[in-house]
């Protein structure tokens, strides 16, 4: 099996590593905070990041520098930035792992990137679940600040910047960016119509950068060790750099693996997952996280980078890979995820938050053998009303699962609705799911 | 008046933001923390420290599933059934719970010891099945795992089954 450096996951794997400030430093941590505030403005820390190609981790993938250089200089007031450790698509643990077990990585990260945007001000919005990872990360902080890495007049630069952890309460939506600065500014957590972007018109309005926890935990690696470098790792020009990936369902061993991006689907699940854990064969696999539409074996040797999984119709997302064994029905799952969407729908746009309701209740009704003929249009009619018509891309999200097991396993729909048939009297109105 | 015997706590909370309203979830937080829920007398205080009305805080309040609006056993049993879960065995723990406690999702036992909610994801999707219990996260479940887990906490009020900072899987050096 290929060995890989890891880069993010470096510290963690050793033995008997805590994530203290103090082995963080003897690992080299916070020499690239040091080298930035010697030797970097804040415009060759952008374009430094600009040059590593380095993307956003968490779903979106859009270049992170480029994102930066939005963020208006002459800008008089204050600016922020906030960390997204949200961490709610379903299949994706990574972020978790990140900020428990090596705080301080992503936290330099994050006084890196204040420096080079203009902040003095950042949050890291954790989802309210992660008690842990809040009180480690708090614990990180105040070391951090006794150390003067965080806080007032910084390693005696005289910038100031300070960096608060921010509890969510449970709701998948304020992992979306806007709707997680409505979060943070104490309201509901519902997405804003965009533009203006948080660029400009972020959290209380001011220039705001909303950035992953595993894109903060890049940072200081591409600043020690040069744009280039990072550059070459992956898959370049697109993607480039590693990528913890999330590994969950019927596999040997799931778990977080860091890998260069691009390596193929068949290497990650077989030789790092250890293959499936039954002699059932592999069915069907989810590529990035809930919201990104399933693919079959033979996407298999689709290789592990954005540009590749986009063009096999599907999307690296957020990084979570969860295999499904032969035997399992997509049916079912496409229920199982679509009832988390309806869920979490959080109701601003009319497509989605009746459309979610809709789906679920047409998926459950097939499901249970109660499906009427035309479900299966009526499902891609209830998708096709709903992607693109709201406000944030939930919408696009929860129509993937449904869509791509229509298309990869119209058959098994088409099978539970032919049972219906023949169990039912036509005609018969069924009764509809309640939830 | 629960906030006045946090002064510092919340004095520390407001100091952190520019605007009073972005206090509001990390006092829910606080008040819930406190009193196993959010009452309806802390939902007013909350108003009055930050100068919003009642109904602005019952209406953010009402937006996050984390907020019980009334009282709740002991432990609360938080147990996932999204998707990643399902396929490692969380319905067959779900069924078990439910038998093993007579409770139903949103009911507690009798002896007020435990509720019962199935949620969504919880971000622990790799080391299924889980739940959470209060503040900790129990993964990896299984029957024999549960049993001692409610066997712990009824006895001793924690478990030392309960997972710490997380990495998966171990490294292999360790
Ligand atoms: C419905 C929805 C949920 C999202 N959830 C998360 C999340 O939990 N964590 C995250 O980092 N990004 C999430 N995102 C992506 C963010 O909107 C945003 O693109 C990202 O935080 C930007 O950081 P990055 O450029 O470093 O990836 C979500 C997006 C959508 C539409
Ligand atoms: S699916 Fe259960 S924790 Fe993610």
């Amino acid at each position: 099996m290929a060995q890989y450096e890891k880069i993010l996951l470096k510290n963690m794997e050793q033995p008997g590593y805590s994530g203290s400030l103090k082995e963080y430093e003897q690992a080299g941590g916070y020499q690239a905070l040091k080298k930035v505030l010697k030797d970097f403005s804040p415009d060759a820390v952008i374009d430094a990041v600009k040059k590593s190609g380095l993307r956003g981790r968490g779903g979106a993938g859009f270049p992170t520098g480029v994102k930066w250089g939005f963020i208006p200089k002459d800008h008089p007031g204050p600016k922020y930035l906030c960390c997204n450790a949200d961490e709610s698509e379903p299949g994706t643990f990574k972020d978790r792992q990140l900020m428990e077990r090596d705080p301080h990585q992503m936290l330099e990260g994050m006084v890196i990137t204040c420096f080079a945007i203009g902040a003095e001000t950042a949050y890291i919005y954790i989802r309210g679940e992660f008690r842990l990872g809040a009180q480690i990360l708090w614990r990180a902080l105040d070391e951090a600040k006794a150390a003067g890495y965080v806080g007032e007049n910084l390693l005696g630069s005289g910038k100031t910047i300070n960096i608060y952890v921010h509890q969510g309460a449970g709701a998948y939506i304020c992992g979306e960016e806007t709707a997680l600065l409505e979060s943070l500014e104490g309201k509901r957590g519902m997405p804003r119509f965009k533009p203006p972007f948080p660029a400009t018109h972020g959290l209380y309005q001011k220039p705001t950068v909303v950035n992953n926890v595993e894109t903060m935990a890049n940072i200081p690696h591409i600043i020690n060790n040069g744009a280039e470098w990072f550059a070459s790792i992956g898959s370049p020009p697109k993607s480039t750099g590693t990528r913890v990936f999330c590994l969950s369902g019927h596999v040997k061993r799931p778990g977080n693996y860091e890998v260069p991006m691009g390596i193929p689907f068949r290497e990650f699940i077989y030789d790092l997952g250890g293959g499936m854990r039954s002699d059932k064969p592999l069915k069907g696999f989810i590529p990035g996280g809930a919201s990104a539409p399933f693919l079959k074996p033979e996407h298999l040797d689709v290789k592990m980078d954005f540009e590749s999984v986009a063009l096999a119709g599907s999307m690296l997302g957020s990084g979570g890979v969860t295999v499904m064994e032969e035997g399992t029905s997509m049916v079912w799952a496409a229920l199982r995820l679509m009832e988390f969407f309806y869920h979490e729908s959080c109701g601003k746009c009319t497509p989605c938050r009746e459309g979610s309701s809709w789906l679920v209740q047409t998926l459950q009704r097939i499901w249970q053998k109660k499906g009427r003929q035309g479900d299966i249009e009526l499902l891609e009619e209830l998708c096709g009303n709903i992607a693109g018509r709201t406000v944030c891309a939930f919408g696009e999200a929860e129509v993937g699962p449904v869509l791509s097991t229509i298309k990869h396993w119209r058959h098994e729909y088409e099978a539970l609705i032919q049972e219906a048939q023949v169990a039912l009297p036509p005609n018969k109105e069924l009764p509809v799911f309640s939830h | 008046m629960i906030f006045e015997q946090l002064q510092n706590e919340v004095t520390a909370i407001l100091a952190r933001y520019p605007v009073k309203r972005s206090a509001l979830l990390p006092l829910l937080n606080l008040a819930q923390a406190r009193e196993g829920y959010v009452s309806e007398p802390a939902m007013r205080e909350i108003a009055k420290l930050l100068d919003l009305t009642p109904p602005q805080v019952f209406e953010t309040v009402t937006f996050y599933t984390m907020f019980n609006l009334k009282p709740i056993g002991t432990f609360h049993l938080q147990i996932c059934k999204s998707l990643m879960c399902a396929l490692v065995g969380s319905d067959d723990l779900v069924a078990w719970i439910k038998n093993q406690l007579d409770i139903g999702p949103g009911q507690t036992t009798s002896d007020n010891m435990f509720t019962l909610s199935v949620v969504e994801c919880l971000g622990s999707c790799g080391t299924g099945p889980m739940m959470q219990v209060n503040d900790d996260y129990y993964e990896q479940l299984t029957e024999e795992k549960l049993k001692r887990i409610f066997d712990d906490l009824r006895r001793d009020g924690t478990c030392s089954l309960k997972s710490g900072p997380f990495m998966y899987p171990e490294s292999a050096a360790k």
